[in-house]
């Protein structure tokens, strides 16, 4: 029996120590255009069936379950996303996709959702039905557990909400959320049978989902067979092997002797070691993760808005893409979400202005200041961005005193305590973004972001039915928090994965999180 | 031989005493770790009352030394209590790892011991001379090398270029002796460095015990080399051997880790890792009695068998 809520150490974000430092530009010069344009010839060819795929991803060790509600790492997703299904998933923009769901329509209140579900059966031959969402996310938003998506599914009141048939859900909500798709979409919010209890998931865990069960060890190997059944089209694989390899060298390893054909998260040094060589295919997933200073806004010295523009104008962010992501990464705008629905890419690229950055200080008062900046080796290129910036802001009179932090309590010591620290953040729609990161009553509001015209104007956008007016709203935000907000975001990571040569199909523009990353149902070999 | 008995028990209790020392010591330890298994499981969602409602679904809101007695009552039933993060039994890790870190330890000591003593013979056979310089300048080179170091390159090597064996274990898991070229690596690397500082103490405690009065005595009955060597000199040589042996135990469990890791082999030294990383106290505790009681009997048998061969040396104890 799962006694405990088993939610794993490296949050689902976290769960790469490798992930901040991955990152490309430069070296691709042009490898971000079409899937199969990449070197050495890529998807292009008809899929091909059979085989068994092994991928190899860092995971959790012992402790793993296949209980998707707990998904936490990578590893769990990629397993997860095998065997269930979500109703709705993310985009390459972040944007809801409907899978599960047919589709979906609010009332005119954007309080009620009636939720159509598409014709697919689970693994044992019942089909999706109602009442099977409903027990799943009432599993979920269960009060004595702490699964990961139930946070995601506050707004929906479970009690009122019900099955008006077989294949539709109505939703009632608690507020209008005209971003409710992304809910449906939510980490972890996967759908199992109603009745399944927590002993089922690692014994015999029953999907809607590409691939049947096989077979799990813990830590170890999972195999999974193709459900030729599946609404989506089968599979083009026999099965599917997930192993698991918590060193990147092992997992390099591993791919280039051969023992895999897919190996997750890898460095940027590795990745420019092996690119173009022939031996093995590197994919790069842009715009993956968020890389970023956060400035505590409500206290000294960032309560001034004019130190947060300051340091916003001290940042030379190419170089620390250079030096923390080896020279990989794309340059940020100190807003969330490059590339992503709804961002606002009309802005000015921020560019360093030493200048001007100390004019503003001298404005406010703050020459000669002293910050602390909070580091930590919980990702790699924490602690290299922290050096960079401490040397950038030397130039302006601003002395950057690093102070490192615990590994593994890193992410609640900065929440409340300091006034800059080093951030970063997986993919995520911008929505979410804001609604856990930036409102007064955000769980983990790390820039301490409080302004009630500022969730007036989030509760606006969640109240408005159009979506060229909805989008206005959001743009309006995001002008607000490049202007004056607390995120210093200097750049996006990309995601690495090699691949061996055989293997095709592998979509090259997924950002991590989103539904074609870590994704075997559409992968072939050749 | 009753002397030796008693001292033998006297010895356990130490041992037994030790282990606790130990275990309460890791818990101690743990407990002063920053952020518990709450905050850690959160990870980078650390919503206070996520944290709050884990740390209460794990009991950790309860006093530390509450939670110490309970395991401690359990320990005495064999219960070695419950992962925080699964919620298995903390024994099913135990079990489930043991078997490829024994297999790892259990050949690395069993060349070893031939290899270590071969080399430290044939060292001070040859004092002074060619082989012996040899001898002792590889293995001072290749005791410098770190094993992680040495691991890559040979993976490099005899997997990636050379293309001989295989570079990982992964997939293979706990059968290992189903795919017995997947050892042969991980078990150079945990030879390498056991093996150079074996060698040399034998060589060293050779080259004393052949030069001692005693083994000039037997020379002059005119008792072969060989014999003489093997027979007189080298018992002599053992003694210290052997408890370095014990000692190089210890030693060798780091070593498994960084192999285990690196060939991704599921053995004790991963569960340990991640259990530390999720700070699952139940687990790192289990593992600090299973590493303790290994140590306590590995020293025993190595005190054993210095009394053994050489009683006069032994003072210790």
């Amino acid at each position: 029996m799962q006694e405990y809520p088993g939610l794993r150490r490296r949050g689902f974000l976290a769960a790469a120590s490798g992930v901040g430092a991955l990152a490309l530009v430069g070296c691709g010069g042009g490898s971000d255009n079409d899937s199969g344009a990449g070197a050495g010839g890529g998807n292009n060819g008809k899929p091909r069936r059979g085989g068994r795929l092994r991928a190899a991803f860092a995971g959790g060790g012992a402790s793993e379950t296949l209980d998707p509600h707990l998904a936490n790492l990578f590893a769990d997703v990629a397993r997860a996303k095998a065997l269930f299904d979500k109703l709705a998933d993310y985009g390459d923009d972040l944007s809801a996709q409907p899978r599960l769901a047919s589709g979906w329509e609010p009332n005119a209140g954007l309080d009620r959702w009636k939720v159509t579900l598409r014709k697919a059966d689970f693994h044992n031959g019942k089909p999706v039905t109602a009442e099977d969402v409903l027990f799943s996310y009432r599993r979920i938003a269960d009060p004595e557990k702490a699964f990961r998506a139930k946070a995601s599914l506050e707004p929906i009141d479970l009690k009122a909400s019900r099955a008006v048939d077989e294949r539709t859900v109505e939703f009632v909500l608690k507020r209008p959320t005209a971003e409710f798709p992304n809910v449906l979409a939510a980490f972890g919010a996967y759908i199992v049978p109603d009745g399944t209890s927590d002993a089922d998931f690692d014994k015999k865990p029953v999907g809607s989902g590409p691939f049947r069960f096989v077979s799990f060890a813990p830590g170890r190997s999972a195999v999974f067979r193709r459900n030729d059944a599946y609404w989506d089209g089968a599979p083009h694989l026999d099965e599917v092997e997930f192993v698991v390899a918590n060193e990147e060298s092992a997992r390099v390893n591993a791919l280039l002797g051969g023992q895999v054909e897919y190996a997750h998260e890898l460095n940027p040094t590795t990745a420019r070691a092996h690119e173009g060589k022939g031996q093995i295919e590197i994919v790069r997933l842009r715009n993956s993760a968020m890389q970023a200073f956060a400035m505590k806004t409500d206290r000294a010295p960032f309560d001034d808005k004019r130190v947060r523009e300051a340091f916003f104008l001290i940042a030379d962010r190419q170089e620390l893409i250079d030096g923390a992501l080896s020279g990989a990464g794309v340059v940020g705008n100190d807003l969330f979400g490059k590339g992503y629905e709804y961002y606002a890419d009309g802005l000015p690229q921020r560019e360093q202005d030493l200048d001007r950055a100390r004019s503003l200080l001298k404005k406010a008062g703050a020459e000669k200041l002293k910050v602390t900046l909070d580091t930590s080796a919980v990702a790699a290129g924490f602690t290299e961005a922290a050096g960079i910036f401490r040397d950038q802001a030397a130039k302006a009179g601003v002395t950057v005193d690093v102070k490192m932090g615990s590994k593994d309590s890193y992410w609640a010591d900065i929440l409340d305590s300091g006034t800059l620290c080093c951030y970063r953040s997986g993919a995520m729609p911008i929505e979410s973004h804001i609604s856990q990161r930036l409102l007064t009553d955000s769980t983990t509001n790390a820039t301490k972001w409080h302004h009630k015209d500022f969730d007036a104007l989030y509760q606006q956008a969640q109240s408005t039915k159009d979506e060229k007016d909805r989008a206005a709203v959001f743009g309006r935000m995001q002008r607000r928090l490049y202007a004056e907000g607390g995120f210093l975001v200097w750049g996006f990571a990309d995601w690495i994965i090699g691949t061996g040569r055989t293997v095709k199909g592998v979509e090259r523009k997924a950002p991590a999180n989103t539904l074609d990353w870590a994704r075997f149902d559409k992968v072939w070999l050749a | 031989m009753n002397g030796l008995g008693s001292w033998a028990a006297r010895r356990l209790m130490l041992g037994g005493a030790q282990t606790v020392a130990v275990v309460v010591l890791v818990f101690a330890l743990t407990e002063a770790l920053p952020g518990d298994a709450a905050v850690a499981l959160a990870g980078d969602q650390p919503d206070p009352a996520r944290i709050a409602a884990i740390r209460e679904a794990l009991d950790l809101d309860r006093p530390a030394y509450e939670r110490l007695a309970d395991w401690a009552t359990g320990l005495l039933h064999a219960d070695f209590g419950t992962s925080l993060t699964s919620g298995r039994p903390v024994s099913s890790y135990i079990s489930d790892a043991f078997g490829p870190t024994l297999l790892l330890a259990g050949l690395t000591v069993a060349l070893l011991v031939p290899v270590g003593v071969g080399l430290g013979v044939l060292a001070a056979r040859y004092e002074g001379r060619f082989v012996d310089r040899l001898v002792s300048s590889v293995t001072l080179g290749v005791y410098a090398v770190p094993e992680f170091a040495f691991g890559v390159l040979l993976v490099t090597v005899f997997a990636l270029r050379l293309d001989w064996l295989p570079p990982t274990a992964v997939g293979y898991g706990t059968d290992l002796l189903g795919h017995p070229a997947a050892l042969v690596l991980p078990v150079l690397v945990l030879l390498s460095r056991p093996v150079c500082s074996l060698s040399r103490l034998v060589r060293a405690g050779m080259v004393d015990a052949l030069a001692s009065p005693y083994v000039a005595q037997a020379r002059r009955y005119g008792i072969p080399g060989a014999r003489v060597r093997y027979a007189h000199a080298l018992p002599n040589a053992m003694a210290p051997a052997a408890q370095q042996l014990a000692r190089t135990v210890d030693w060798l469990l780091c070593g498994v880790i960084v192999v285990e890791a690196l060939f991704v082999i599921p053995g004790l030294g991963t569960v340990l890792m991640n259990a530390v990383a999720e700070r699952d106290v139940p687990v790192v505790q289990g593992l600090a009695v299973v590493f303790g009681v290994i140590t306590v009997v590995l020293n025993l048998g190595a005190d054993l068998v210095a009394h053994r061969f050489s009683p006069r040396a032994e003072v210790a104890a």
